[in-house]
């Protein structure tokens, strides 16, 4: 449980940075209250950027970040109770039924790709690559795959214990959309975890354990397991990078996004923020292990801000 | 005389509406718990829940047995009560029975602090520290495992155990003890075989309501006993209890009035069901066993 620990130390950091910041006033003048609330995945880097703010000329102005994942993060937002949604999906249809009635606006602007990793114990030497039509073997509903040698009999008769992000995660949402090729179609009998650090804890203590969750927790835990390259049809691919920025890494990388309440949008600190953040976001993205969006994307969610605060 | 007499009825008064908000709390929350569970099963039947063996309603395709969440409720409250029930007992006997009187005074408020602490403590050292001792001699228990969960539980149930076990024991008459010894009775004999007796009905009390405790507890279960609803025995495995699915999905996405949503109520409603009827079982013995004595 360290990387645990970690988390919740940086977390007190963080709060003690704001905490001191909200003390004393900005150089610009700006005040208030930023909320954020939303994915775990989107998390680190709305808090990198939050710290980093802190930090600005805007020190006035108090930022908090939670994480209540993609769907609970909407649920709040929807209500009018945050400025700032982060998703690591697009809202849907029922999201978006729930904003329309509470009279919620928003915008979508997209702050950085995620990888997902496929990942293994650290010592296991017979899987290098599996190909989409493995995947869903393994994880479709009622799937026969026991052990690793149901999948190819080259592989060992043991059985394969499966570990995974839990049904309120957006990366659950998406793993199973991509591979499956519809939301929450999934096997349940695999070891679920909302926390990220339990499921990487979980693999690496079991030598015939197969998983997935974000690249970034994968990023940080390198030298703690092993991910495993995905062939999407067109040869097998490891994540990388490189590979998830140029979209080869597929069908298993994705854009996240923040949800911004246009009627937020109008205080004059929740514009800093978000303008704070499209600025920082290539320089701040990659330090949480995800991947910057071209300097482009950003530059157009910039010019979109603009018009949308009249600046 | 008058003024004094009206201001007695308002206190009354007073009083009485305050027990009445209690009641209709309760009365609102069974209300609740109905209204949205007859609108589920109008949706699912009955017969499906109660003897469907796969419990996947967050999944697709979605399936609505509640049998692995009653399965994992039992095996972690009776992990449990094989950790509390005995010691709980043995502490109470030695309370009652063999401490001194200072020794007492101190020993069971430190007893009963177990009882206070929060419960996302527990949680967190059954996952972080019990865990990887049982993982240590089993390598094959999962991350998450109804053992740690049970054993967790069952220290914190202690005190319920003990406290009223003890106060059921010290209530026995003196005389019964005095006659005991007198008749040639050791220690042993006389806690054993006069006051475990003549206390009988208030030790099941405190077992049926301990059990019940157990069965309602959500934090711990929550944090080390996973998310994986399993019909098994094993208690290495990972299990999903019937308050830890309702944390879970009442926090997750569900959206309100799809029937993903009305399970919470249709679970709710059964383990409504199950302590109530536990704590009428402990009423009941409490009468039925009750040694009278005077």
């Amino acid at each position: 449980m360290i990387g645990r620990t970690n988390a919740m130390a940086m977390t007190a950091v963080a709060l003690l940075v704001t905490a001191c910041g909200g003390g004393e006033r900005g150089t610009d003048g700006l005040s208030g209250r930023v909320e954020l609330d939303g994915s775990s995945t989107v998390f680190p880097i709305s808090e990198a950027v939050a710290e980093e703010f802190s930090f600005s000329a805007s020190a006035g102005v108090q930022v908090t970040v939670g994480q209540s994942g993609t769907g609970g993060g909407f649920k709040r937002f929807c209500t009018g109770e945050t400025d700032i949604s982060n998703a690591s999906r697009e809202i849907k249809e029922s999201e978006i039924a729930e904003c329309a009635v509470n009279g919620v606006e928003y915008e979508r602007f997209a702050v950085a790709l995620d990888g997902m990793a496929i990942v293994v114990h650290a010592e296991n030497d017979w899987v290098e690559c599996v190909t989409v039509d493995e995947l869903r073997s393994i994880w479709e509903p009622g799937s026969a795959v026991r052990n690793w040698s149901d999948v190819r009999p080259e592989w060992p008769a043991s059985q394969m214990r499966l570990y995974g992000p839990g049904t309120n995660s957006g990366t659950f949402d998406y793993f199973t959309e991509a591979i499956m090729g519809e939301m929450a179609v999934s096997r349940p009998d695999y070891v679920a975890s909302e926390d990220d650090n339990v499921l990487v804890q979980g693999v690496e203590g079991d030598q015939y354990s197969l998983g997935y969750f974000g690249y970034a927790y994968y990023h940080e835990n390198q030298t703690r397991l092993r991910a495993v390259a995905v062939d999407g049809g067109s040869g097998c691919v490891m994540p990388t990078i490189e590979t998830i920025n140029s979209g080869e890494y597929s069908p298993l990388s994705r854009p996240l996004f923040i949800y911004v309440n246009t009627a937020s949008l109008q205080r004059p600190e929740v514009a800093r923020f978000v303008e704070f953040y499209l600025e920082q976001g290539a320089e701040l993205v990659p330090q949480t292990g995800y991947i910057a969006l071209p300097a482009s994307d950003y530059e157009q969610g910039l010019n979109r801000l603009a018009e949308l605060t009249g600046g | 005389m008058r003024s004094r007499h009206a201001r007695e009825r308002l206190v009354g008064a007073v009083l009485l509406g305050f027990s009445i908000v209690s009641i209709l709390t309760t009365l609102g929350i069974v209300g609740v718990l109905l209204f949205d569970s007859a609108a589920f099963f109008a949706e699912v039947s009955p017969l499906e829940f109660f003897t469907g063996t796969s419990w996947t309603p967050l999944f697709r395709p979605a399936n609505f047995g509640v049998l692995p969440l009653l399965a994992g409720s039992l095996l972690i409250a009776a992990g449990a009560a094989m950790v509390a029930l005995p010691i709980g007992l043995a502490a109470a006997i030695y309370l009652s029975e063999y401490a001194h009187i200072r020794a007492k005074r101190v020993l069971k408020p430190v007893l009963e602090i177990l009882a206070g602490v929060p419960t996302v403590v527990y949680g967190y050292f059954a996952l972080t520290f019990v865990t990887p001792i049982i993982r240590s001699i089993w390598p094959s228990t999962e991350i998450f495992n109804a053992a740690s969960a049970s054993i967790v539980m069952g220290i914190m149930i202690i005190p319920m155990v003990s406290s009223m076990s003890e106060d059921a024991m010290s209530a026995v008459p003196l005389s019964l003890r005095e006659a005991a010894y007198a008749l040639g009775a050791t220690r042993v004999e006389v806690a054993t075989r006069t006051i475990v007796p003549a206390a009988l009905s208030g030790i099941i009390a405190s077992f049926i309501l301990a059990i019940s405790r157990a069965i309602g507890e959500t934090m711990i279960v929550t944090i080390a006993a996973g998310a994986q609803p399993a019909l098994t025995l094993n208690p290495l495995r990972g299990v999903q209890t019937m308050t830890a699915y309702i944390a879970q999905t009442a926090q997750g996405e569900a959206p309100h009035g799809s029937v993903e949503y009305r399970t919470i109520f249709a679970v709710g409603l059964t383990l409504f069901a199950i302590t109530l009827l536990m704590n009428i079982l402990s009423g009941l013995v409490l009468r039925r066993f009750r040694e009278e004595y005077e």
